[in-house]
């Protein structure tokens, strides 16, 4: 019997084989030895009818916590924003998501001029020259640049600042290991922002200084200081932006100096999803071309003279240069940066500035909710930095417990910080967004309280 | 007067200062103050060269872009090596049920139970369709697998013996990926030349297979479309020596249910679930690329794994010989959905047939077009199959005035000029979910270049014409790269 998915009949099967001159389909097989052949049936749960498949799926999702079960507040890199439902809709265009690479520039366009529009559009997100055609993720990214700076400026040591996201810390370990790249660390003021000495200090000799923008616990980092101290060092600076929401009310790093910019650019149309397919980007000024990992759209001209699109740029590739390749990387987000593109382009120059500001008001908004309800059972703001939508929460004896806690009212406060910063135990990260409702914020502020 | 076409504008270009594509939340808190509130200089003014477009404007300008595009529900889409099969609706919805979609990577594992659940079954399968055991689901795609695998030999041998050693081995036909992913772990690559079977030469790798070798590193079905059919003879060579053998998995689903790289000596693998699990590669992206390796293994998987306990399923963190983590949170989860989907949808039966049917789709293919089109290696192949443009070229026609000829004919092109080793090669990989019909109509469509090509060459030369744009001048734009628009330009 066919599968809804495989056409061939039987009798297709023997017309074929036919033309093929073999007896049967394990006679197709005999170029694999038999000793190593697979003499009976995978082991693998029996197959499902499409119904079936959906009741069944359904039933594991709903053992999850989505956003019509619980009130969440968690942010740290993975951001809860509103989609307009348009882009979802144009994202199940199969033209767009059954596509492959744009190899065949005639027949993908539409790929390659999304892909041109989302390069404009990150550049001026992030006050950039350049920007390419979307990473794995903002972690990856983060990395990339890392060792793009070390090709740069033929050093082998990295800054990273403690108030960068920790997963993104430990990508960059994980590669830098490998690599024989030394990884120094600075550590953070009282108020959450970089311990500006410690940086200078480590930058020597350095080939980048990484900073995150806003930081981690959503402490506003001022990236000039970093810039400055990065030139003196002859190092190149790097700005982590994992909340691009935030570019609608600062200044983007490329236009204080900074010199790549490493984002995840989920925020902009992608769901949380657990934690994927997201959207890494890198961006930076003109002189990174040549060593920027990844894809990059062109313009180019047809034999017509007509205007359009083509992939560019690709003898830094691993096809062509293979292990001398600027990286190894043969993908990027392509339908997360079309979602990222149709978001930005929606919210547009208005509506940027707006979400923005809106995020910012429901946050201090919550903050100050928590800090009044909670004080008196100690709960207090950690840092006293600036911040745009996240904050840290302390006093909350072991935080852990406290999520737990309050997870029974159908709330997930926060991300409680022990785990990456020891001495944070007594902490929970909050991120408040436009999808936060006041009368939820309220309810946290009064479970947090006790 | 000749006004340009509208259709070509950028969405730069569109619109009206006052238009918007959004609407926000009602304000339900007081409005906090900037002022103190933000660093003195980083209040920024204005998002500069943002559009403004109404909903509608928007919708009209990517869905005209969406028309200009191919994708595999346009048609056929041959591509060797890249495995373009049809992307079943149902891992779509599957992907975007609110459990899955809107659950926070940081949730507590008490509220994310279906999700591990759904993982650690995935797993589970994936150990049991490629005889590895040990799995993670974490690496973003299938070089950021190869990388990662690379970085657990890396782990292995420095943990077994103390010394990484220094030298991967890869043959001449491998994906341009793994001597980059081999190079960006600290090895430092050697090329294998393949035979003129087209195969790995076992002698060839006898002869480099040294005490610095880490590894050797290939792809089995290879990129000619063969089985290695030497491929214990080769393991037992390389592990006699103490290096392991690590697998391109990209060309699994020829063997999916029929062989299992575990069985005849791999010790670790990676998976393109966009490839072998229908899940859609968006364009050039997402993917998914999942590692998977002999139980030996286990220890140095990277960090998070997803462990059963009595209590449920919980995210392990604590594993001291990881090779650490390769990427935030746990992988491309709304891929592992979709492949998850696609695996309980066939089950043992239907993933055996998908091996199957994209087996008898390539070696009727090279059937066919025996005799109008070279092929360099002419013996049972496997999921794909490799012409030349050889007979071709004494017309003066190339591999690609056939690849875009192709596209006049309603057809994807396949892959061209891959792998290196053929000269002017036509990689064609029909898969599964094509049938005997549209495998005759491509074979006509084969046949009729090739006499074209005879007849008319110099309209191959042009083709193609049915297209919004035709063929384009790359090399002026990677010498005077524009890789953005700008005002006024």
């Amino acid at each position: 019997m066919t599968h809804p998915y495989i056409p061939n009949t039987d009798q297709d099967a023997r017309l074929m084989l036919e033309a093929i001159g073999v007896p049967s389909i394990d006679a197709l097989f005999e170029p694999i030895p038999a000793a190593v052949r697979l003499h009976r049936e995978l082991d693998l749960p029996p197959a499902l009818s499409e119904p079936d498949l959906l009741a069944h799926l359904g039933a594991l999702a709903a053992q999850n916590a989505d956003s019509s079960k619980v009130a969440t507040f968690l942010g740290a890199g993975a951001y809860r924003h509103f989609a307009p439902c348009f882009i979802d809709q144009l994202l199940l265009r199969s033209e767009f998501y059954t596509a492959y690479t744009p190899y065949q520039p005639e027949i993908a366009q539409g790929t390659l001029q999304a892909i041109f529009e989302f390069q404009t559009l990150v550049c001026q997100l992030m006050g950039t020259d350049i920007a390419n055609a979307s990473m794995y993720d903002g972690s990856t990214a983060m990395t990339e640049a890392a060792m793009m700076a070390c090709r740069m400026t033929k050093r082998d040591r990295v800054v990273v600042a403690r108030t960068v996201h920790p997963h993104y810390r430990e990508v960059l370990d994980t590669y830098a290991k490998n690599l024989g790249l030394t990884i120094v660390e600075a550590g953070f003021e009282a108020d959450g922002t970089i311990d500006r000495a410690a940086l200078a200090d480590a930058a020597r000799g350095a080939a980048a200084v990484i900073l995150q923008y806003p930081n981690f616990f959503g402490v506003i980092e001022d990236p000039r200081e970093a810039v400055e101290i990065a030139k003196a060092a002859g190092a190149l600076s790097v700005a982590v932006v994992t909340e691009p929401v935030a570019m609608g009310l600062l200044v983007p790093p490329g236009s204080l100096g900074i010199d790549i910019v490493a984002g995840e650019m989920q925020a902009f149309g992608a769901p949380v999803g657990f934690g994927g397919p997201y959207c890494g980007v890198m961006a930076a000024s003109e002189k990174c071309m040549r060593q920027m990992p990844g894809r990059f759209v062109g313009e180019a001209t047809d034999t017509e003279g007509r205007k359009g699109y083509v992939l560019t740029l690709a003898t830094r590739e691993q096809h062509i240069r293979r292990e001398k390749a600027t990286s190894n990387i043969c993908t990027n987000s392509g339908l997360m940066a079309l979602a990222a593109t149709m978001f930005m382009a929606a919210y547009g120059k208005q509506g940027l500035p707006a979400l923005a500001r809106l995020n910012f008001d429901k946050a201090h908004y919550a903050r100050e909710a928590i800090v009044r309800a909670g004080g008196k059972a100690g709960v207090t703001a950690r840092f006293a930095g600036p911040f745009f939508n996240e904050f840290v929460v302390g006093g909350l004896g072991d935080a852990s417990a406290a999520q737990k806690r309050l997870l029974g009212s159908g709330l997930v406060a926060g991300l409680p910080l022990g785990r990456y910063y020891p001495e944070l135990q007594d902490s929970l990260l909050v991120c408040v967004t436009e999808l936060n409702g006041v009368e939820d914020i309220d309810r946290l502020a009064a479970a947090l309280a006790g | 007067m000749t006004t340009a076409d509208h259709r070509d504008q950028l969405i730069f270009e569109q619109g009206t200062p006052g238009q918007r594509g959004y609407s926000l939340p009602a304000q339900d808190v007081p409005s906090a103050p900037l002022e103190g509130a933000i660093p003195e200089g980083l209040v920024r003014r204005e998002v500069s060269g943002f559009p403004e477009v109404t909903e509608v404007g928007l919708v009209r300008h990517f869905t005209r872009l969406s028309t200009w595009n191919y994708g595999v529900d346009t048609g056929m889409y041959p591509l060797g090596s890249c495995t373009m099969k049809y992307n079943p609706k149902v891992n779509e919805a599957a992907a975007r049920i609110r459990g899955f979609a809107e659950l926070h990577p940081l949730a507590p594992d008490d509220v994310a139970q279906g999700a591990l659940a759904l993982m650690h079954a995935l797993v589970q399968m994936l150990g049991e369709i490629t005889g590895l055991p040990a799995v993670t689901l974490q690496p973003a795609a299938g070089a950021h697998g190869e990388l990662t695998g690379m970085m657990m030999i890396r782990k292995h041998l420095t943990t077994r013996d103390g010394n990484p050693r220094k030298v991967v081995l890869i043959p001449d036909s491998a994906h341009g990926t793994n001597p980059a992913s081999a190079h960006f772990c600290g090895y430092e690559v050697r090329q294998i030349t393949s035979c003129a079977r087209g195969n790995l030469s076992v002698s060839a790798l006898a002869e480099a297979m040294t005490p610095d070798v880490a590894a050797l590193m290939l792809t089995n079905p290879n990129t000619l479309g063969m089985f290695e059919d030497e491929i214990c003879e080769a393991a037992q060579i390389v592990h006699a020596k103490g290096g392991l053998v690590y697998c391109d998995g990209a060309n699994m689903n020829a063997l999916i249910g029929r062989a299992r790289p575990g069985d005849f000596g791999m010790d670790i693998m990676h998976l393109n679930l966009h490839k072998t699990f229908s899940t859609p590669h968006g364009g050039g992206g997402p993917g998914s690329g999942p590692v998977v390796a002999v139980k030996e293994m286990e220890p140095y998987l990277p960090t998070p794994v997803v462990v059963a306990t009595r209590d449920g399923m919980h995210l392990d963190y604590e594993r001291p010989l990881s090779v650490g983590r390769v990427k935030a949170f746990h992988g491309n989860f709304g891929m592992l959905v979709r492949a998850y989907a696609y695996i309980r949808s066939l089950g043992a039966e239907g993933i055996r047939k998908t091996a199957e049917n994209a087996v008898l789709n390539a070696n009727y293919v090279r059937a066919r077009l025996r005799g109008t089109y070279e092929i360099p290696y002419d013996r049972l192949n496997m999921h794909e199959v490799i012409f030349s443009d050889h007979k071709q070229n004494e017309y003066g026609i190339t591999t690609l005035d056939i690849a875009k000829r192709l596209i006049d004919l309603g057809f994807h092109p396949p892959t061209i000029y891959f792998p290196l080793i053929v000269h002017g090669a036509l990689m064609v990989e029909p898969t599964e979910s094509e049938g005997l019909a549209e495998m005759n109509r491509f074979v006509e469509a084969m046949q009729q270049i090739a006499e074209e090509a005879k007849t008319q060459p110099e309209m191959l030369k042009k083709a193609p014409v049915t297209t919004r744009r035709s063929r384009f001048d790359e090399a002026t734009a990677a010498r005077k790269p524009v890789l953005r628009w700008k005002a006024g330009l």
